[in-house]
């Protein structure tokens, strides 16, 4: 089959170009009203398209890119303020808050349990590959690994 | 009993270029990411919403597991897309399809429909093909 044939391809084309769009500009203040307007002529048939297809709504789904962001830029090491503002939040009481309900950890907490596991794969890996792996590799005769640690 | 299925291996030849491929546009997560001397590295990716299945980026070098010749074998193989290595589920295939596209990942099959539900295949960045499926919602009762 065409991918021209299946079912209402040009409403899944400007549905996933919005949702790249929020990929993408997930940390700028988003007129998610404006995107609809791009991606459809109806904004309520767009929402209910989107909502079918991410079981999100836009609004929800930019949340969503914004806490999952936030996550990465925290296992990267910037500071908690510094990925308030670079996922595009404006407050940072807000930000922490919302980022709680969602993982169950503050982002200071999370980042802290993040280096913990990060230092412990880097001295202690082998706790993280199966025997067997780690034997065929013959990382079990080898198993220090400190010269490689930062 | 065996109960499930915890860790899966793909043969890739570039570990870097595949966790590009495999995180940054499949969108799968990094589960493991320890170094395991100066140039070997046990990389693991989990499929977004199955956090407990570790597939393993395995890079293809002659060492204990195998030697050069065999490495060399294999790497052609992987480059001429010998290994289907599994099935890929998404909630909806055609946004997937026009997503997954719009980022340039080849597919070998569009979108079709099978008696089991929707079916495509694409490729990673190595050569190994991948089934991607929608299954077909059970009738109600």
């Amino acid at each position: 089959m065409s991918s021209e044939a299946y079912p209402k391809v040009y409403l899944y084309r400007r549905v996933v170009q919005a949702k790249l769009y929020i990929d993408e500009h997930f940390s700028e203040k988003l007129d998610l009203d404006a995107i609809s307007d791009e991606a459809y002529f109806s904004k309520y048939h767009f929402l209910r398209l989107f909502k079918k297809i991410y079981g999100k709504t836009p609004y929800q789904y930019l949340m969503s890119v914004r806490m999952d962001r936030a996550k990465i830029l925290l296992e990267q090491g910037n500071s908690v303020s510094e990925v308030c503002f670079l996922v595009g939040h404006d407050s940072l009481t807000s930000f922490t808050g919302l980022f709680k309900r969602k993982t169950g950890l503050s982002p200071s907490q999370f980042q802290k349990q993040h280096q913990v596991r990060k230092a412990d794969q880097a001295q202690t890996p082998l706790k993280y590959v199966p025997n067997c792996f780690a034997e065929f590799n013959g990382w079990t005769e080898n198993s220090n690994f400190e010269e490689v640690q930062d | 009993m065996i109960a499930r299925l915890s860790h899966a291996s793909i043969y890739v030849l570039d570990q870097e270029s595949a966790y590009d491929f495999y995180v940054n546009k499949l969108g799968f997560k990094v589960h493991t990411d320890a170094p395991m001397g100066p140039d070997m590295r046990w990389l693991t990716i989990t499929p977004p919403e199955q956090p407990d299945l570790e597939i393993t980026l395995m890079p293809i070098k002659a060492g204990l597991m195998y030697d050069q010749e065999t490495a060399d074998a294999l790497t052609t193989l992987v480059k001429k897309g010998t290994f289907g290595f599994g099935v890929f589920e998404c909630k909806d295939i055609y946004a997937t399809y026009e997503e997954l596209k719009a980022k340039g990942v080849e597919f070998k099959k569009e979108p079709t429909e099978e008696f089991y539900g929707v079916e495509a295949l694409f490729k990673d960045d190595s050569g190994n093909w991948f089934s991607l499926s929608q299954k077909k919602e059970a009738p109600q009762s």
